[in-house]
């Protein structure tokens, strides 16, 4: 990872995350960015030699038995869809070109 | 002169009930969007609980496949867009999959080698999208999320593969273990089971890999040994004119049987994995693993192994026997009820999988059960019916679903003994036939076998035939020279 935040760092991340950004932007979030950066950096430089490292839980992933539970119906889902086709498929714009 | 190098990532579905991280149900074939929820849709604040079924079925895999299984293993979030992908990310694992290392081994042409793998592990389906077929498909497509968040297992070989033979007989193992533990039902009609496969050449001799293609939707054994045939075929061809194979997503045609580009992977994907907030590390204890493997099934190899040390068969008969764990259980039903295991296994091999492959239909759907076959071999190794009258018996089985004793009994066709007719018989025969007669005394001793053809035709093919032959004999050695 870089040091910094470059603009070009900044456009990448915009566009696998489909964002538009202006020019202001860009240079708005690389400086915020880079701020986050050099906390992680600070956090890094903290002596933790000797201290054990943690997870998120101890115990692990809680898990649950393979039982099949009740569905949502579909048409109330499908109320909350922006599009769909009639026929109980979510529409959306076409992706094959 | 160009040598293969092959790697395969085979995706297989768990055979769980429920979803991997939500109660929906993975049956397949029900109406689009029925097996939904805020979980596996995606819904804002809807969490993933892991479901403990998928993670036994994906460690008994590891196991069989003689993997290491780790301890801790971490869930992962792939973020990608694509309409079936709900959440915008797809949670796998990346840096600590559940299990790594293990392998597999093949035999092609007679020559037996181990594949090594590299991985195994968990994750999750995507939806369904529809692009085609609908009137308005060419501007919209249609999603189903019924696939949505059904348990997968991802395992990935090393390029170890070095012909389309070779990565077919692999696939073909692969999918024989799954089958054979009950971690998969291996259907890849319905995309239970799927490959893809990489794919590079080099120069005889050559240590450095060659520049790979990725071919998608290999699923079936021929697709996969037809689309590496024709790829590597297209990538020594380009090396060859001077050009340089581009590294690229290619997707197999099989209507039009080749390969072609789907789309270029020069700029790397960027899939910005990174662990997946909503799910803590998965933990397996050894003694779960230990039990695990203690409740896992012979496996196909062993049960080869067995089959021709404990039953005597030929190592062709045992492998096509184990094949399915269905067919080698059918197999051993019939043998222990029949007490005779290599008529068993001729018995199968020949007409019973001859009708049942000629009808398209499964061992599990066998019109004649394991026990009812082993009645006939038993009729046949008491003397009580002819091998030729077995055949026409095990045809009325198939087709009527009667016990072989009561076809044999209701039409008359248990075997004749009775030296008197079948001397009455002989006489007629030879009297009706006096030039073969004849001939037999001038020193044509192949008549001898006329007569006795015409003389089990006389019979209906019922005649106990040694007797045929010793009364025969001696009507031709008693009678007028």
């Amino acid at each position: 990872m870089p040091r910094s935040f470059s603009r070009d760092d900044v456009r990448a991340i915009a566009r696998l995350a489909r964002l538009e950004l202006s020019e202001a932007e860009l240079e708005l979030f690389a400086r915020q960015l880079t701020g986050i950066l050099e906390y992680a950096d600070q956090v890094r430089d903290v002596d933790t030699a000797g201290v054990a490292g943690v997870s998120a839980a101890g115990t692990g992933a809680p898990m649950r038995d393979d039982e099949v539970q009740p569905s949502i119906p579909r048409d109330d889902i499908l109320r909350q869809a922006p599009g769909t086709a009639g026929s109980g498929f979510f529409k959306v714009p076409r992706v094959l070109s | 002169m160009y040598e293969s190098v092959i790697g395969l990532e085979i995706h297989a579905q768990l055979l769980t009930q429920s979803k991997i991280f939500c109660g929906c149900s993975t049956r397949t074939g029900d109406p689009p969007n029925t097996h939904v929820c805020p979980v596996c849709l995606g819904l804002p604040g809807a969490l993933p609980v892991l479901n403990r079924r998928a993670v036994e079925l994906a460690a008994q895999a590891a196991i069989a496949l003689g993997c290491t299984i780790h301890p801790t293993s971490v869930f992962a979030r792939k973020n990608y867009f694509y309409p079936d992908l709900p959440k915008g990310y797809q949670i796998s694992q990346y840096d600590r999959p559940l299990a790594t290392g293990g392998s597999l081994q093949i035999a092609t042409g007679g020559l037996a080698r181990e594949i090594g793998l590299i991985r195994v592990h968990l994750e999750e389906d995507a939806g369904k999208s529809l692009h085609e077929g609908f009137p308005d498909s060419d501007r919209f497509a249609r999603v189903d999320f019924n696939r949505s968040g059904v348990p997968l297992i991802e395992i990935v070989s090393r390029p170890e593969l070095h012909s389309a033979a070779e990565a077919a007989e692999f696939f073909s193992r692969l999918r024989s273990i799954l089958v054979a533990i009950g971690a998969s039902d291996g259907n890849m009609e319905e995309g239970s089971l799927r490959c893809d496969a990489n794919v590079s050449v080099r120069p005889g001799g050559a240590t450095a890999m060659g520049v790979k293609t990725e071919i998608k939707n290999l699923n079936s054994f021929r697709y996969v040994q037809r689309a590496l045939e024709f790829e590597l075929e297209r990538q020594t061809a380009v090396l060859e004119d001077g050009g340089r194979v581009i590294h690229e997503t290619r997707l197999w045609d099989p209507a039009a049987n080749r390969t072609h580009p789907m789309r270029s992977k020069e700029a790397a994907d960027d899939y910005r994995y990174f662990p997946e907030p909503d799910l803590p590390p998965l933990r397996i204890e050894d003694a779960w693993i230990e039990r695990l493997r203690a409740s896992l099934p012979e496996l196909p190899d062993a049960r080869r192994r067995r089959f021709v040390a404990s039953y005597g068969l030929p190592e062709y008969d045992a492998g096509v026997l184990t094949a399915s764990p269905a067919l080698a259980s059918y197999f051993e039903a019939t043998a222990a009820a029949a007490g005779n295991a290599k008529a068993a296994s001729n018995w199968i091999m020949g007409e019973l999988l001859g009708l049942l492959n000629e009808r398209g239909i499964g061992i599990e759907r066998a019109p004649i059960a394991p026990s009812a076959l082993a009645d006939l071999i038993r009729l046949v190794d008491s003397g009580t019916i002819s091998g030729p009258t077995a055949k026409a018996v095990f045809a009325a089985m198939y087709t009527s679903g009667r016990g072989a004793r009561a076809i044999v009994d209701a039409e008359g066709l248990a075997r004749v003994d009775d030296e008197a007719l079948i001397a009455r018989t002989v006489a007629g025969v030879l009297a009706a036939n006096e030039r073969a007669v004849r001939q037999y005394h001038e020193g044509k001793r192949q008549t001898f076998g006329f007569l006795v053809g015409q003389v089990m035709t006389a019979m209906q093919g019922r005649a106990n035939t040694e007797i045929v032959n010793r009364l025969v004999r001696r009507a031709l050695e008693e009678g007028p020279a």
